[in-house]
């Protein structure tokens, strides 16, 4: 699969983003500006060197153009301006977008920031109600699922082929939650056991409330710069080997497969652009709505074979010391999730791991590291490969 | 939709003879005489080949589980009333799947590979299909 020459690949030359969880006092896009500041400056940049914009979206403060809106509340004038909605898939794609916008020679650095603040933005009602609506409006949501409801139903149907345990499922909460622990901008740090988990409230049947991700705010941004621009950043170490994305359905009801999904496809593109396999990979920050979606994607993606995660992760296959290190900040079951800032956590972890600035949560010489999002029901699926030069 | 009532489907052009097969109490769904397939829900073509001359066709609305979860927490208070209930994907026989609640008096025993069939709800306008397990295999034909 052909990318760009090495010497035209982007540069992932800077990170930043808020603590997670609630931020009562703070707005969208203050912290949309605090996250894309912090990215700035850890590039070594101004934001006049800035010359593209890429937003998501946000709930709670629901602009029609975000990315025109935080442009202007940065005081930025970017030659290149774009909103996206990918759901939680929209973190990676930015990236990707951005990468695609500097490979090409039109923008020089890129700011890619997404956050909301659906945890005190919204009431927790209204914030189940909104996302709810993902939904098919006249074939779904007429029938009263949740979020997790769409979500259970793909983990009722894989743990009816493939045999998978509540108590697998739950050893997947746990290991986010450590790992969250050592992380002080995480959302939730105390530790849990696999009884916690199984001890929570059902929400929908077969996931418990510990089985879902948090509603955080929060928010996250990385600068991403050209190779032959990246000269006069902080660190222009690392890099983005590969990306790409696979889309099968949008709605639950629509999906080829329970247990198979686009994510197949996303990963063998980037992993094959970079031109490594999965065993390769030192570090994955994989999308973690819910323990299930963690679960199948591992597999899915050729990580496990097929039935064969459930049990690895019961023996400590995703922690710090184990045969893949997962979500080393927690992901969106402990470190928080905001939108399509949740995702984007994910890629400013995995660049802190390469970098070897994640502290107590350091992989011992991360080199290469593995980025997915997924959105909808598992409908939007975006991987990228990144490397430390 | 009202504000406090369950959400009622609004009908689309493309939609509208299937909302008026469920008034009537018939499930009816799209059939592609070009590559032979079901399909639901209602488009203006067909989704696997592009054809746009679908036919509408009546299902005998019996169908498989096929994956299948139980809600505790709603998205609404209107479904408040009716936790915990069970939210499934039937595989009707005809080859189409569709979204519907199980009506059943113990939605923690329904499962995956159990057999129902269809009845409707009315709510406004609309009268919503939905399933409930099959009593005996008699009324499993
Ligand atoms: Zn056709």
């Amino acid at each position: 699969m052909a990318g760009p020459p090495p010497s035209r690949r982007a540069r992932l030359s800077g990170v930043g983003d808020t603590a997670f969880g609630a931020l009562p006092g703070s707005s969208v896009l203050g912290i949309h500006a605090q996250a894309a500041r912090q990215a700035i400056a850890d590039a070594g940049l101004t934001q006049g060197d800035v010359d593209g914009v890429l937003c998501a979206y946000s709930l709670v403060e629901p602009h029609l153009m975000l990315s025109s809106v935080v442009a202007e509340y940065l005081g930025i004038r970017p030659a290149y301006s774009l909103g996206m909605m990918l759901g939680g898939a929209t973190g990676c794609a930015m990236i990707m977008q951005a990468a695609m916008l500097v490979e090409s020679g039109r923008c020089r650095h890129v700011l890619v920031v997404a956050g909301d603040m659906r945890l005190t933005g919204m009431s927790r009602d209204g914030a189940v109600a909104a996302l709810a609506r993902v939904g098919h409006p006249q074939f779904e949501v007429p029938y009263g699922p949740n979020i997790p409801a769409y979500y259970g139903l793909v983990a009722s149907r894989y743990m009816h082929e493939q045999g998978a345990t509540p108590e697998q499922l739950a050893h997947i909460a746990v290991t986010m939650r450590r790992h969250a622990g050592l992380h002080p901008g995480a959302h939730m740090r105390e530790p849990i056991t696999v009884a916690d988990v199984l001890a929570s409230r059902m929400i929908a049947r077969p996931l418990r409330l510990l089985d879902c991700c948090l509603v955080s705010d929060g928010a996250a941004a990385v600068v991403v710069s050209a190779a032959d621009a990246s000269g006069g950043t902080r660190d222009s170490r690392i890099a983005l080997l590969g990306a790409g994305q696979g889309h099968t359905h949008e709605h639950v009801s629509q999906a080829p497969s329970l247990t198979d999904f686009g994510c197949h496809e996303a990963s063998s593109r980037a992993l094959g652009e970079a031109g490594v396999t999965p065993a390769a990979v030192d570090v994955a920050e994989i999308y973690d709505s819910f323990t299930i979606t963690l679960l199948i994607e591992l597999e899915s993606m050729g990580f496990f074979a097929k039935g064969e995660a459930g049990p690895a992760i019961a023996a400590g296959a995703l922690g710090l010391a184990g045969r893949l290190p997962t979500n080393t900040h927690g992901g969106l079951l402990s470190f928080g999730h905001s939108g399509a800032a949740g995702g984007l956590t994910h890629v400013v972890e995995a660049v802190r791991q390469l970098r070897g600035e994640a502290d107590a949560r350091q992989v011992p010489d991360a080199r290469l590291a593995f980025v997915h999002g997924d959105g909808g029901i598992l409908s939007a699926h975006c991987s990228l490969v990144l490397a430390r030069a | 939709m009202t504000e406090i009532g369950k959400p009622v489907p609004q009908p689309t052009p493309e939609s509208q003879p299937y909302w008026d097969g469920c008034l009537r109490g018939e499930l009816l769904y799209q059939h592609c005489a070009a590559c032979n397939r079901a399909q639901f829900y209602p488009r203006s073509a067909c989704a696997s080949c592009g054809a746009t001359a679908l036919e509408w066709r009546r299902s005998e609305g019996r169908g498989t589980l096929h994956a299948v979860t139980v809600v505790y927490r709603p998205p609404s208070a209107a479904f408040k009333p009716d936790v915990p209930y069970a939210v499934a994907l039937v595989d009707l026989d005809e080859g189409f799947r569709m979204m519907a609640n199980v009506l059943s008096a113990a939605p923690e025993a329904v499962a995956i590979g159990d057999r129902v069939t269809v009845t409707f709800e009315r709510r406004g306008d609309i009268a919503l299909p939905q399933f409930r397990p099959c009593a005996s295999p008699g009324e499993d034909l």
